[in-house]
């Protein structure tokens, strides 16, 4: 959390001797707040306060990074506790559980199914983070044997769950220079694993059993144990139990500044979960509620789709909409006789749109306004996307060169600017298409078959 | 090591609690002290409530999949609100939808029987809402806030364009309003403002910001929603009505709920997707402080009752 100059002013020595080249320390303090001077300039402030200085600029919450290469999770750095102060910043990573001690054709199925899962959505790539091996076996040999089945198939980013030390390190000497996340540190065992995470130079988790109390002493254990990058759990799993540590987590380290919890949180839906169904459930509410990584006990596209879809919907700018570019866009290779039809630049109605559209089979033109990222009727209600606006839009993009014809597809929300349209673009036919996108196949199949 | 302290915030406002039904059957919603489901820094009094969707015809256009869910029961609006109660519907929403001049133009005769029968059949606490045209709403809603005298329904949409007349009649017949305003947070306060001018309290208001589904704009109503419920907290007594999230209507009205082919298998089976669809639309709006969710699954009223259940219980 940035300081203000009456906060930094408290730790100068308050002389004003002026060696820094300001005439007052108050001045040099406000002058440090917005990073104008270098603290380096007093030579007389004291390591104790250099250091408090130092430790108050970090961020409130640190970025802990898991996984090397492209395919690394970052997660943390969060700034605020609602998202319309301010968009969060690195969504939550989602990583599926595989038992170690489940057949090795299993493991593979399933490392297969969730390294290849991927799905584009408003033309972002959705996909799940990686994978967190769970040492159920309790046999170290197991564990790292799975470890190597996972690796032959995917290079995604491991979590690596085990109470046993030992077992941990057969895994880390096979993994431990991919930086994978070693789970967990607990009141039981916390020697012997802080010290796996610092040879290894590997984030670390660390769970608590009864408590943010014991959460932050471990915390503060592996921290002076010189372990930077810390993931927390706090032993919570319910629905009720999670919503209130994370919310307690979250507010503590953004709000009090509280460093023991400055870090991100990992939770397992999967065990405060009755079902597949109501793991989704609470999954979600740690996406939306302050989870930084989520370790799922089921994987299935019917769960992973709709879960992946909240993630990008909790982490986008609700402020500035996700756009596309106004212009006349082709589907397929359309001719002077295909379809034309328009809508506008909400990234997500013109993905909706242009998917329906190529999906018909039908080649196409589509015509995008510049609604400045509104939707059909956010847009038309605001007087974004009326008769005159189209008309600009078809005239401006010279539509009447792309096609022979003279019909124009509007979408079905807003039939009634119709006659309207007909009156600014005269020559016209103006089309009504159908209200929801995923009509438009049939419409078209309908209507320009012949 | 410093004792970790529990970050509790100070709120000075709360919700304000909305009453609704009859002797037989009454249900409170609001009255929150805190965010949803803090229990360590204020009191919720009344988890929030689960509507399920009733409509006065049986909808043509609703996915098979939900159509059928409920079977024979859409024939009649009586026996639907009789499973739906059975299913744990905690209150119905019935749509007089017959009344939209493109349906079959039903007027307040009509409205007045489906009512009447609803009432009778069950003891649940009833929100009606008109077909979304303002005289017919205007007509309808009229005719059923008179036949639902002495049970306290909520009545609705009364949007800037159009609240007069609904709110005459709640006032007359002690009802509830139902307050839409589109995706704005001072939209939302100035109409709540206009409703108590004309002499509602403000304790007969429930308010719907407008809900996007998942994928479809949800994010901005979760953050609308959020914003509100801060206002509320903070002592913004006109953002201190309980929110009403018409869910099941938006879910299903998505392509991920209703396409079946032509898929990517990454979307999974159709059943799956679209029942997480609505399950997770809901979830997200009751974390943002939802007090009363419209759902239209059976399995969903089901599973989102029992998640609710779990978010009201102290582990
Ligand atoms: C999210 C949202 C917002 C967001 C904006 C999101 C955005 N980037 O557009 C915010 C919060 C900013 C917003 C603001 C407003 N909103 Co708004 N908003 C919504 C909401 C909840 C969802 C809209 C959405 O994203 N839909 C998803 C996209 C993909 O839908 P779409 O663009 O229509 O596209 C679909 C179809 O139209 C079709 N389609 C699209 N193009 C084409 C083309 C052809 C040829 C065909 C055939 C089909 C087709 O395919 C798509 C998928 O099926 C709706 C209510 C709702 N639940 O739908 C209200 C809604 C659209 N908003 C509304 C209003 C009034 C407003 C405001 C004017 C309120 C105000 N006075 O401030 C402002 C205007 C903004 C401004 N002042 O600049 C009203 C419009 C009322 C009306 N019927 O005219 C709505 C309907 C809410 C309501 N019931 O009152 N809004
Ligand atoms: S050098 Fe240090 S002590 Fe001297 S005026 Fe500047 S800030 Fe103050």
């Amino acid at each position: 959390m940035a300081l203000t100059g009456i906060e930094i002013y408290k730790h100068l020595p308050k002389t004003n001797c002026k060696e820094c080249g300001q005439p007052t320390c108050l001045a040099f303090a406000m002058k440090l707040a917005q990073k104008g001077i270098e603290l380096s300039k007093c030579p007389h402030v004291s390591p104790e306060a250099a250091a408090a200085l130092e430790a108050a600029a970090k961020p409130p919450m640190r970025l802990v990074t898991i996984g090397v290469g492209d395919k690394k999770l970052e997660v943390g750095n969060e700034t605020v506790l609602f998202r319309h102060e301010k968009t969060f910043l690195n969504p939550t990573g989602i990583m599926v559980r595989v038992a170690d001690n489940q057949p090795a054709a299993e493991v593979e199925s399933l490392v297969a199914e969730v390294a290849s899962y991927s799905l584009e959505r408003v033309g972002m790539e959705l996909r799940p983070n990686g994978f967190a091996v769970d040492n159920r076996s309790h046999n170290p040999s197991s564990f790292a044997q799975c470890v190597a089945t996972i690796r032959a198939k995917s290079q995604l980013p491991l979590v690596l769950i085990s109470q046993d030390p030992s077992a941990l390190e057969t895994a880390l000497e096979k993994v431990g220079q991919e930086r994978p996340l070693i789970y967990a540190a607990d009141s039981h065992n916390s020697e012997g694993v802080i010290k796996l995470a610092k040879k290894y130079q590997c984030p670390l988790a660390i769970r608590a059993e009864d408590g943010l109390g014991q959460l932050a002493e471990l915390s503060d254990l592996a921290a002076k144990a010189g372990v930077e990058d810390i993931v927390l759990d706090p032993g919570t799993r319910g629905f009720a139990s999670s919503l209130e540590a994370l919310t307690q987590i979250r507010r503590l380290a953004l709000k009090k500044n509280f460093r023991p919890l400055g870090y991100p949180v990992i939770t397992f839906p999967g065990e405060g979960a009755a079902t597949p169904e109501e793991e989704v459930l609470l999954a979600g509410e740690h996406v939306a509620k302050y989870a930084n990584i989520i370790v799922l006990d089921h994987f299935s596209p019917g769960h992973a789709y709709p879960l992946l879809t909240l993630r990008q919907n909790i982490y986008t700018d609700p402020q500035k909409p996700i756009q596309v570019s106004p212009g006349m866009y082709t589907i397929g290779s359309p001719r002077d006789n295909s379809p034309l039809l328009i809508t506008t630049n909400f990234s997500l109605t013109y993905f909706s749109v242009a998917g329906e559209v190529e999906a018909s089979g039908f080649p196409s033109w589509l015509l995008i306004a510049d609604t400045e990222g509104l939707s059909v009727l956010t847009s038309w209600a605001a007087g974004k996307f009326d008769a005159e606006k189209i008309a600009k839009t078809v005239k401006g993009f010279n539509a009447q060169d792309s096609v022979r014809h003279r019909k124009l597809i509007i979408p079905g929300a807003v039939a009634v600017l119709r006659g309207e349209l007909e009156d600014e673009l005269s020559g016209w036919e103006i089309m009504v298409g159908p209200r929801e996108a995923v009509d438009i196949g049939g419409f078209l199949k309908r209507v320009w078959a012949n | 090591m410093p004792p970790v302290e529990t970050p509790v915030e100070k709120w000075a406002g709360k919700i304000h609690e909305v009453n609704l039904g009859g002797d037989a059957r009454r249900l409170v919603v609001g009255g929150e002290t805190t965010l949803p489901f803090l229990h360590f820094e204020g009191a919720i009094p009344h988890p929030p409530a689960v509507a399920v969707e009733v409509q006065d015809r049986p909808p043509a256009s609703w996915a098979p999949e939900l159509r059928a869910s409920w079977g024979e029961a859409m024939e009649d609006p009586a026996s639907w609100a009789k499973k739906a109660v059975e299913y744990g519907a905690d209150l119905i929403v019935l749509y007089l939808s017959s009344a939209h001049p493109d349906d079959q133009n039903t007027g307040p005769q009509e409205a007045k029987k489906t009512v009447t029968r609803v009432l009778s059949t069950v003891d649940a606490p009833l929100i009606i809402l008109g077909p979304g045209i303002a005289e017919k709403d205007n007509e309808v809603l009229v005719a059923a806030a008179e036949a639902a005298a002495g049970r306290r329904v909520a009545l609705g949409f009364c949007e800037q364009k159009n609240y007069r007349t609904i709110i005459a009649a709640c006032m007359a017949n002690n009802h509830v309003a139902v307050a839409k305003t589109p995706v704005e947070i001072n939209l939302a306060k100035q109409l709540n403002i206009l409703i108590c001018d004309m002499g509602l309290a403000p304790d007969s208001i429930l308010m719907d910001p407008t809900t996007g589904a998942l994928g479809y704009g949800l994010e901005y109503t979760y953050s609308v929603m959020e914003r509100l419920r801060l206002a509320g907290l903070q002592g913004d007594k006109m953002a201190a009505m309980p929110m009403f999230c018409t869910v099941g209507e938006e879910a299903w009205r998505q392509k991920e709920a209703r396409a079946t082919e032509g898929i990517p298998a990454a979307w999974g089976d159709i059943a799956t997707r679209a029942l997480r669809w609505e399950e997770l639309t809901a979830m997200t709006l009751l974390l943002a402080g939802a007090d009363v969710v419209v759902l239209r699954h059976p399995q969903v009223v089901q599973r989102i009752k029992a998640t609710i259940q779990k978010l009201m219980t102290k582990e």
